[in-house]
């Protein structure tokens, strides 16, 4: 697309909330029916504006976890200590409230599915929330590029999204998720046990004459590990997509 | 639409030590200083770094990082403001203002487009970026600038969101006429001044 594109003004428009679902002990799924809503591609976020009886105003963005294609707009929100808005989000807001949105923003952490290269994900903690659009939208597309998922959480109970993606790659075989427990794992734990570094990507990546598309999302620590580490094996640094939270870790 | 529109329940969390008049609408003031780039961090040593002023110039110029470093420093405070909603107050840099870099070529030009390791591009008008309004940061918070945000040297033009404050800067193209940078071209605000909230494109 040029970049002088006209592009529809981004408005800000009242979602209701129609379900919610805890996927975490701090993590919920918000499901919303957003009015006149333009659609989005896998990756994108969106903008929530929450406004105080007195007037006062605070914003924040969230990736969608939706496909595109669903009904409906999935937010997937980590409570943050001390956070303002997302506390009210995860343990305030019910089914029938509104809150303000606009969006979709972002158009280059994006997976639109008409790329035939393989996907590679790497995630931190909720940083498996873009990602997750994207698998979703891979599930219910008809051709399905290899894809795999290396998701760092740090235990068990931290997973997001756990049931969902064990019956998505039960179902799929090209579909491959990988977990990693960096803090405590169950008893039996088969999966990785510790940060992921240069050559857990190595087992787990494709190389790099694959010229896999690679998206990583998540704190910044583990998203400069995983891009640097990437780039050493030699993918291709415009091909490695990134997105972070967090301060530098000092 | 949604004028006069209350979030039930929300009280929000006002920080009586912030001053008001220094937070842009929709923004929040951070004490820690979040990352934000669209991919690896680029690691270029001193002896291949250079600094260059092209496009609608009489004469490109270009400094290495020891001449670069050789130029006048001046110490900055600033607000930053970044479009992901975040501000942080009185941040301090040192770098060499772009009126000095400036100085040195002859341009009818009215727009620069920063260009960086990694191929990052961000566009402003030239106007932003003189006058003691930008400079080019290889220092923050008294040590020299982490690559993580954008060292060896950065813009630093903070009076507009953050994204316009390239990281890992090589250098300034300079033009006639506008022309969308990295985000601009994927929706963002061409301007994109905090305080009249220029997020994206149309705002």
């Amino acid at each position: 697309m040029e970049g002088t594109a006209l592009r529809r003004r981004l408005i800000w428009r009242l979602a209701t909330l129609v379900d919610a679902i805890h996927e975490t002990r701090d993590v919920r799924s918000l499901v919303f029916e957003v009015g006149d809503w333009s659609g989005h591609l896998p990756g994108q976020h969106v903008d929530v504006r929450l406004t105080a009886e007195d007037g006062y105003q605070a914003q924040r963005s969230y990736s969608i976890a939706s496909a595109p294609a669903d009904m409906s707009l999935q937010l997937t929100v980590e409570s943050l200590r001390d956070g303002e808005v997302s506390p009210y989000l995860v343990d305030e807001l019910s089914p029938g409230d509104q809150l303000e949105l606009r969006g979709p923003v972002g158009g280059y952490f994006v997976w639109d599915g008409r790329s035939p290269s393989p996907l590679l994900l790497v995630a931190g903690g909720s940083g498996v929330v873009p990602l997750m659009s994207m698998l979703r939208h891979r599930a219910v597309s008809g051709r399905r590029v290899p894809a795999r998922l290396l998701y760092s959480s740090h235990g068990p109970d931290d997973i997001i999204y756990r049931d969902e993606l064990e019956r998505m790659a039960a179902a799929d075989p090209d579909l491959k998720v990988l977990h990693v427990l960096t803090r405590r794992q169950p008893p039996g734990w088969t999966g990785y046990a510790r940060r992921i570094d240069g050559a857990m990507l190595a087992e787990v990546a494709w190389p790099p004459e694959s010229e896999a598309e690679i998206f990583v999302c998540g704190p910044t620590a583990l998203v400069e590990v995983v891009a640097s580490g990437l780039r050493d094996l030699g993918h291709a640094p415009e091909r490695i997509r990134t997105e972070r939270f967090g301060p530098t870790g000092r | 639409m949604s004028a006069g529109f209350v979030s039930r329940g929300f009280r929000g969390r006002r920080d009586p030590s912030v001053p008001s008049d220094r937070v842009p609408p929709g923004q929040y003031v951070v004490s820690d200083f979040p990352v934000l780039s669209a991919g690896p961090t680029p690691r270029t040593p001193l002896s291949k770094w250079s600094f260059t002023i092209r496009g609608e110039v009489e004469r490109p110029v270009s400094w290495t990082w020891e001449e670069f470093r050789g130029l006048p420093a001046e110490t900055v405070t600033a607000d930053i403001h970044c479009v992901t909603k975040w501000s942080k107050l009185d941040t301090e840099w040192r770098g060499v203002s772009l009126d000095t870099l400036l100085d040195e070529v002859e341009t009818e030009a009215e727009y620069a487009l920063a260009f960086c390791d990694g191929g990052y591009t961000t566009n402003l008008p030239l106007e932003d970026l003189v006058d003691g309004r930008a400079w080019i940061a290889f220092e923050y918070d008294g040590a020299p600038l982490e690559p993580e945000h954008g060292g060896p040297a950065r813009l630093l033009v903070p009076h507009v969101y953050f994204w316009k404050s390239a990281k890992w800067v090589r250098g300034l193209h300079l033009m006639q006429e506008d022309e969308p940078g990295f985000w601009e071209s994927v929706g963002y605000h061409m301007y994109g001044d905090p305080w009249r909230e220029q997020r994206y494109a149309g705002d």
